[in-house]
């Protein structure tokens, strides 16, 4: 089997603003050659992590390899590394094309010609200013931009959320035939809080809630071991799974568990396989019980 | 050449919904042996999904004997997966009707002859 290495490696990273931890105990991978979904709800330190990991932030706790190198603003590291924030990094009275001869000045390495032919591909105009582009045709040509770089790393931050169905399909069509042709050498971090658009590209998932790691896995393993259990209410243990969330009306008790063991069998209950996007909810919910109970330990 | 769905809102793992998708369109004949399954490019082409998903149903594929990697012409279809041939098949689907029809006729909706019929699968893996 082939060594998988990997893009990005923190150990209980952790950044606080005060008194306040936005981000905290923060242990994850993203294998090289992964397009990688980094989840949560708003506020769960999606953005802090990604600009600790291109080093626009400095740790307060733990540390972090991105490529094996410490992240700094530095040629040496950033020359790697494609970073797109939140809001569309674009000029708007430019054209793409000037976009494109922009950043031939401002990166020693910049491949223009594969710049111009992706737009070409997509029927974007060049040499239209960006501001007359539609939402899905500017974040293409953003995505253009940062993979003329030709960076084995690129995070982004919810590059997605502003666009409509269709341009987001298009978007992330566009980034899975990238990595494609990149056949390895190129590893996607991308954060999101609209799940069904992620799964389908993503083949690894962070799940980030209340400012902690919650789960870090390939997409496939995390199906496997995830199981969602229907039966007769019970509040009963057991070694086979570690609940994940749990549900109780009066008769019925409804379980997301993750299973200690490859197979798990028990007449006890009805046992369904949830969906990624089902498993996610899961442990986002879990965060917010954790929560609830630390509000409610608090006042007494 | 065949395209690929992807279910998200199945249990079923991305790369398995095409390893599935490959043996059916090979079990009932739309793909046969010599045809060439769609390069990982085309397939991301087409519907976004990661590539590594395709990379691994291929490689899956590959491992049961049901396709090849030739270089510079692309994945080949070998043969048909194990089972048994057609006609055998064809027989035991009209057995399948019979028995459908009777629950139907019996007055159980299709929802829960599907029910029914997933039950007593899983409950063979149990022995």
């Amino acid at each position: 089997m082939n060594k998988v290495q990997n893009a990005v490696q923190t150990d209980q990273l952790g950044k606080q603003y005060g008194s306040f931890w936005a981000l905290k105990d923060c242990s994850i991978t993203v294998p090289e050659g992964s397009i990688s979904a980094l989840v949560g709800p708003n506020g769960a330190g999606k953005t802090t992590l990604l600009k600790l990991l291109v080093g626009l932030n400095k740790p307060s706790a733990g540390s972090s390899m991105v490529l094996g190198k410490t992240p700094e603003q530095g040629v040496d590291f950033l020359s790697d590394v494609g970073y797109l924030a939140q809001e569309v990094p674009l000029y708007r009275q430019f054209s793409a094309q000037a976009h494109i001869a922009m950043g031939a000045r401002l990166n020693s390495r910049w491949d223009a010609a594969y710049a111009t032919k992706r737009l070409n591909d997509l029927r974007i105009p060049l040499d239209r200013s960006v501001a007359k582009l539609s939402g899905g045709q500017r974040a293409q040509v953003v995505l253009a931009l940062a993979l003329a770089k030709r960076p084995r790393l690129l995070l982004l931050d919810e590059p997605v959320a502003a666009l409509d169905p269709l341009a987001r399909v298009e978007f992330l069509s566009s980034l899975a035939q990238a990595v494609a042709e990149a056949e390895g050498s190129l590893t996607v971090l991308m954060s999101s809080h609209l799940l069904a658009d992620l799964e389908r590209v993503s083949d690894h998932v962070i799940i980030l809630a209340e400012a902690k790691t919650q789960l870090c896995d390939s997409i496939d393993h995390v199906l496997q071991t995830h199981r969602l259990l229907v039966g007769p209410r019970t509040e009963e243990r057991n070694d086979a799974y570690t609940v994940v969330q749990a549900t109780h009306t009066g008769r019925q008790s409804t379980l997301m568990v993750r299973l200690n063991q490859p197979h798990f069998k028990d007449s006890h209950w009805q046992i369904h396989e949830p969906s990624i996007e089902e498993i996610v909810l899961a442990y986002m919910g879990q965060g917010q019980l954790e929560r609830e109970m630390l509000v409610k330990g608090g006042t007494r | 050449m065949i395209t690929f769905r992807l279910n998200t809102h199945s249990g079923v793992p991305p790369y398995l919904q095409i390893v599935q998708q490959v043996r059916h369109a090979l079990q009932v004949g739309i793909l046969q042996a010599g045809d060439k399954l769609p390069t990982v490019k085309e397939v991301v082409a087409h519907v976004p999904i990661n590539p590594n998903t395709v990379f691994k149903a291929y490689r899956e594929l590959e491992g049961e004997g049901l396709v090849q990697p030739r270089a510079g012409i692309g994945t080949i279809v070998l043969g048909r997966p194990a089972g048994p041939p057609p006609a055998e098949q064809a027989v035991l689907a009209a057995e399948l009707a019979v028995w459908v029809q009777r629950a139907r006729t019996a007055g159980m909706h299709d929802d829960a002859i599907e029910a029914l019929l997933q039950a007593v699968v899983h409950r063979k893996e149990d022995v």
